[in-house]
This record gives structure tokens, C-alpha cells and sequence, in this order.
């Protein structure tokens, strides 16, 4: 499956949280690698997305999006 | 709350089709009239939204092919099985209006304040957003001195070919080809690899600002080659897109 970077997600970010945060820097609660969002992994071909560690691929945040929604799940940041 | 800033809500607008431009075969360019458009930075991006008769909706990141102050543009490559882009590059029509908003992202993005030489690489459409940011430079009168290294796979899918090569003064544009080269073909060949970037980009001690945009796997190859030859972390901004994606 084709992923594409934290920058793809600046616009449902912005929706979510108010704000430009694709700057933001975030650390992987599996493996403490530090990057901005923007630098993360994404899939995004869905209802929502999924960020993964780009180093570890450990799952930083899942935004799930039903009936116009956003559930947002940021399990896997420190 | 008094001295907070106040936040533009991002929404969705209507745009209408300023103008379409045949960039390439498969890649067109659309100027976009928006309502009350905010302003950009260069190197953001703007969705786009499309809804299909039963409801059906598909929605894609696109960056900014224009500089700050300039109508927006943004330009599109068709993909293979893609939902928005055929219908971007095939179906659109000047006077058809299109669902946007924006602009969105500040992470890929550079200020005329900036003052470190830029090296520029881009994979394919990742031109884009490094389009707009050569225009920055020219419109703001910025003399931070550029090299671009564009990777395309053959001379006719460069894009923006004319005004690329049409820049001197500081700016040099570096052409890479990687299926195939015209007779008498004067620029490089192949991939863009280590030997290639220690050729073409700045040295780390020059602490150039380097930005990257392409596919998912350009984009790494060249990171990592650029890391290889003591560029910092900090010092390289990518930006990947996949092959189903958008931009």
C-alpha cells in the first residue's frame, strides 16, 4: 500500500485541531525517535488515517472519521 | 483571549476554473479563482474535494504551484487509477468550479527571510512545490543562491521546462533523466545517487537549507544521501507523495 508523508494530512490536522500541525514534533512513545508530523508515515486512503513512526513504524495516531466525525486516537505519542 | 491570535477556521469554498495550461501528456495546470483566499507561503498546499452524485466523496492534498501574492494555481499529474486526478487533468473546464480549502501545511515551506542557499531536488511532479518557491525568490528579490536538481524520466515529462530554463542569476537548474535521453543530451543520466548529490548540491559546511519532493522512495534515497554527506536532520525538509496519491 502506497503512504505518503505528515504533509498530506495538514488539512484534516488543521480540522481536527484548529491549527497548522504538521510542524509539530512528536516523539514515538515505542522507540523515542523525535520528528515533525509532517516527516511521519501515512496512510490515508481511508475514512481517516493512520501515522506511523517513520522509524520504527510504531503507530503514533489513528483519526477515524464516521458520518463527519473525527475520532482521534493519539496512542502511540509521548 | 486577549493577545492570542485569532484562528482562521479552515472551510470549504467554492472555486472557480481561472484557467487550465497543458504542462506535459499527462500533468495540466489550473489557476483557481477562490473566494476570499487568505494568502499562501510558498510550498503549502490547498485539498480538494469531490463529491459524486450519490454522495461519494474523494479528497486530495495538491501544493501550491504559485507564489505568494500570485493567483493560485496548483499542478496536477494524472495517475493510473486515480479518483480526483483524471478528472483534474482531463475533465475540468475553464469556468467549472471546484470544492477547496486551504491553505493548509507550514512545514514544507520556505520564507523570503531565509537566508541560507537552497538546494532544491525534485522527483517528477514533486517540481511543484519547488516551483512556487523559485518563484518566491524571484518575486520578493531574494538573492539566496539556488541549485534545483530535477529527476524526470524523460525530457517531454519536465515540467515547467521553459520558465526552469529560463532562470540565471543565482540559480542553477540541474536536469537528471532517468528512462531515456535525447541525442546530444548534455545533463545527467539515471537515478539520482550519492555520487550525483556530492556533484551537484551545496557542501554541508555552505549550511545550505535543503528541501525534498517526490516520490516516497526518491524522496528517502535522496535524504539519505544528502545525510551521508553531513547535511543535518534539520538542515532537510521532504515532502512524499505515493504513486496513488495526490500533488
Amino acid at each position: 500500500m502506497e503512504t505518503l508523508d505528515g504533509n498530506a494530512l495538514a488539512g484534516l490536522l488543521a480540522e481536527v485541531f484548529g491549527g497548522e500541525m504538521t510542524s509539530t514534533v512528536v516523539t514515538c512513545q515505542t522507540c523515542g525517535f523525535t520528528a515533525a508530523i509532517a516527516e511521519t508515515v501515512v496512510y490515508s486512503r481511508l475514512p481517516g488515517a493512520i501515522v506511523r513512526c517513520r522509524n520504527c513504524t510504531g503507530l503514533l495516531m489513528v483519526i477515524t472519521q464516521i458520518r463527519g466525525v473525527n475520532c482521534v486516537d493519539m496512542l502511540g505519542m509521548a | 483571549m486577549e493577545g492570542t491570535a485569532v484562528q482562521r477556521r479552515l472551510t470549504w469554498k467554492v472555486a472557480t476554473v481561472a484557467a487550465v495550461t497543458r504542462e506535459t501528456p499527462s500533468v495540466r495546470t489550473i489557476e483557481l479563482a477562490v473566494p476570499d483566499w487568505p494568502g499562501h507561503r510558498a510550498g503549502q498546499h490547498l485539498d480538494v474535494r469531490l463529491t459524486a452524485e450519490d454522495g461519494y466523496t474523494a479528497e486530495r492534498s495538491y501544493s501550491i504551484a504559485s507564489a505568494p501574492g500570485e493567483p493560485v494555481v496548483i499542478t496536477v499529474e494524472r495517475l493510473k487509477d486515480g479518483e480526483v486526478s483524471p478528472y483534474l487533468t482531463e475533465e475540468l473546464r475553464v469556468g467549472d468550479q471546484l470544492e477547496l480549502r486551504g491553505p493548509v501545511g507550514g512545514y514544507f515551506v520556505w520564507e523570503a527571510t531565509d537566508t541560507e542557499p537552497l538546494l532544491l531536488v525534485a522527483g517528477g511532479s514533486g517540481i511543484v512545490p519547488l516551483r512556487a518557491i523559485l518563484r518566491q525568490r524571484q518575486r520578493s528579490g531574494s538573492n539566496v543562491p539556488v541549485r534545483l536538481l530535477y529527476s524526470s524520466r524523460t525530457l517531454p515529462d519536465v515540467i515547467y521546462r521553459d520558465e526552469l530554463d529560463a532562470y540565471d542569476d543565482g540559480i542553477s537548474v540541474s536536469y537528471t533523466l532517468t528512462r531515456a535521453q535525447p541525442p546530444g543530451w548534455t545533463g545527467y543520466a539515471g537515478r539520482v545517487n550519492s555520487a550525483l548529490l556530492a556533484e551537484v548540491a551545496w557542501p554541508a559546511d555552505k549550511e545550505p537549507l535543503a528541501y525534498i519532493c517526490g516520490p516516497t522512495s526518491f524522496v528517502e534515497a535522496v535524504a539519505e544521501g544528502l545525510v551521508g554527506l553531513g547535511y543535518q536532520p534539520g538542515q532537510v525538509k521532504t515532502e512524499r507523495f505515493g504513486a496513488s496519491g495526490g500533488r
